[in-house]
């Protein structure tokens, strides 16, 4: 911990930039949905490292088990039943935190380090630090975080920072049996997505697509999407972004304006009663300055 | 300050108790809130049990806002209705804040308290229901995250100008002598009802100034 503090690129509700000495290599996740046959056993790695135990549900019809992400389930496969070109087509998503360039739940976040950003791309909660507020909640364009009603605090995958700050690779991808999921640099994971992405455009999917939304400067989990031009049908936001509302509420120049004028109401408080003293009733006033 | 057998009652006990729990509870929100607005301001966080506990507390505090404001609102409503003297306070403002200008025909509030009164009532609306609208673990989920995002900003730009009218409010109060004395122990010498407030002196006197 004491060496991981050095590479927190950055921190929620803080004023001053952190130690930026020292840099790592920026890494990423690559989830290839073309390649993915729904076992979930990267959602039992899930639980199994992190030791989470999500509630046993009642089968709801569909193969979405459980039926969303939660505070005990930070991976979640979802699954879809699309009619795409007259052909029906069960598209799999491996559901969870995508770990944004730029993180609309970092920026929302109103306690001192509650949200960090590693130098490595990883955006990770700090649960000792959340207050339970929910900002980072409806700060993010792809509705991850999840309070757990319990504690009042927020969780999300946390792209196992503690076994990648260690030298090894989330579990989830330790445990995927058809290489649907791959870790490395973010570049090696972009140069692998592009070899893929050939494949699927040689196999006829013309619509195949990387998903490394730029809305959000890029993200450190990377889809390719065989029908990456929907992305929608696989439940993932066109152009997520951190939006006008959030930038203006959370802006440092906007909030720095506020702190600023409501000084100045203290500021001009004073001046004025310097300048023209207390209204005072004459004949008080005259009363109180006739006494000795 | 005069003898007893000279004083005018302006403010009620109830009306006293109540406008000086509101300004007790607002003073509570308001550094609460500020410590969430800014991380500068963080540290008041400690003042309140820590982040968590005041971001606990802080909602049932606008609870409690709204449920002490909104009866006393409805007391002294009447005494804050618009009239066509207002228009001229309005007018003369800053010659009044120079002690330039002093109207003859002040009700029992003069219209810069009732502007401050009347910009109250609406902007404890919006900040409770904005707040319902983010108010985590129990009511928030209810809404989409768009609309959350939107009265968080809707949220903290009524509790600015909520500000700088209570700004406003107190550093009038500190500056017109007696009327914190009037908040206080709620009565007010004759002189100066006659000379801050003249047709509310002849309304409650029968007399004329």
């Amino acid at each position: 911990m004491a060496l991981q503090s050095l590479d927190i690129k950055d921190r929620s509700a803080t004023t001053f930039q952190g130690p930026s000495a020292r840099s790592t290599l920026e890494v990423a996740k690559l989830i290839d949905v073309s390649r993915c046959i729904g076992c979930k056993a990267c959602q039992a790695a899930c639980m199994e490292w992190n030791d989470l135990r999500d509630r046993v549900g009642v089968n709801e019809g569909f193969y979405t088990n459980p039926p969303d992400l939660s505070d005990q389930s930070w991976t979640l496969m979802r699954f879809y039943e699309e009619n795409i070109a007259g052909s029906l087509q069960w598209l799999i998503l491996k559901d969870g935190c995508l770990h944004c360039t730029d993180p609309g739940c970092l920026r929302a976040c109103p306690a001192p380090g509650a949200v960090v950003q590693y130098v490595n791309g990883i955006v990770d909660f700090q649960e000792e630090n959340c207050i339970g507020c929910g900002y980072c909640i409806s700060g993010c364009p792809f509705n991850i975080p999840r309070l757990r009603k319990d504690d009042s605090k927020v969780y999300k995958c946390t792209l196992c920072s503690d076994r990648v700050s260690v030298g090894l690779e989330p579990a989830c991808i330790k445990s995927c049996p058809t290489q649907a999921l791959s870790f490395g640099s973010k570049e090696n994971m972009l140069d692998l997505a592009a070899h893929r992405l050939e494949d699927l455009h040689e196999r006829g999917f013309a619509g195949a697509a990387v998903y490394d939304p730029r809305g959000v400067k890029g993200t450190h989990v990377v889809y390719v999407l065989p029908h990456g031009d929907k992305p929608e049908l696989y439940g993932l936001p066109a152009s997520p972004r951190v939006g006008p509302f959030l930038a203006l509420w959370r802006s440092g120049f906007a909030r720095a304006v506020g702190v600023f004028t409501m000084f100045s109401v203290l500021v001009a408080g004073i001046l004025h009663y310097m300048r023209h003293g207390p209204l005072e009733v004459p004949e008080e006033k005259e009363a109180k300055e006739a006494r000795p | 300050m005069s003898d007893n057998g000279d004083a005018i009652l302006r403010h009620p006990n109830r009306e006293r108790v109540v406008h000086w729990a509101v300004a007790i509870v607002f003073v509570f929100l308001f550094l609460s809130g500020l410590a969430l607005f800014h991380p500068v301001f963080f540290w008041f966080a400690f003042l309140f049990g820590g982040g968590q506990f005041m971001r606990f507390i802080h909602p049932i505090a606008g609870v409690l806002l709204v449920l002490l404001f909104y009866p006393y609102a409805a007391q002294v409503w009447k005494d804050n209705r618009w009239l066509p003297a207002d228009r001229a306070w309005v007018q003369h403002m800053f010659a009044y804040m120079k002690k330039a200008y002093h109207p003859q025909d002040t009700d029992k509030y003069n219209a810069g308290q009732k502007l401050m009164f009347w910009s109250m009532v609406p902007l404890i609306a919006i900040l409770a229901l904005t707040g319902i609208a983010m108010w985590q673990p129990w009511f928030a989920p209810a809404f989409p995250p768009a609309l959350r995002r939107g009265a968080g900003l809707v949220h903290a730009i009524a509790s600015f100008i909520m500000f700088v009218g209570i700004g406003i409010h107190v550093y009038a109060a500190y500056w017109t002598k007696g009327s914190i004395q009037a908040m206080v122990r709620g009565t007010v010498t004759r002189t100066w009802a006659r000379f801050h407030h003249p047709a509310w002196y002849r309304e409650v006197t029968g007399k004329d100034p």
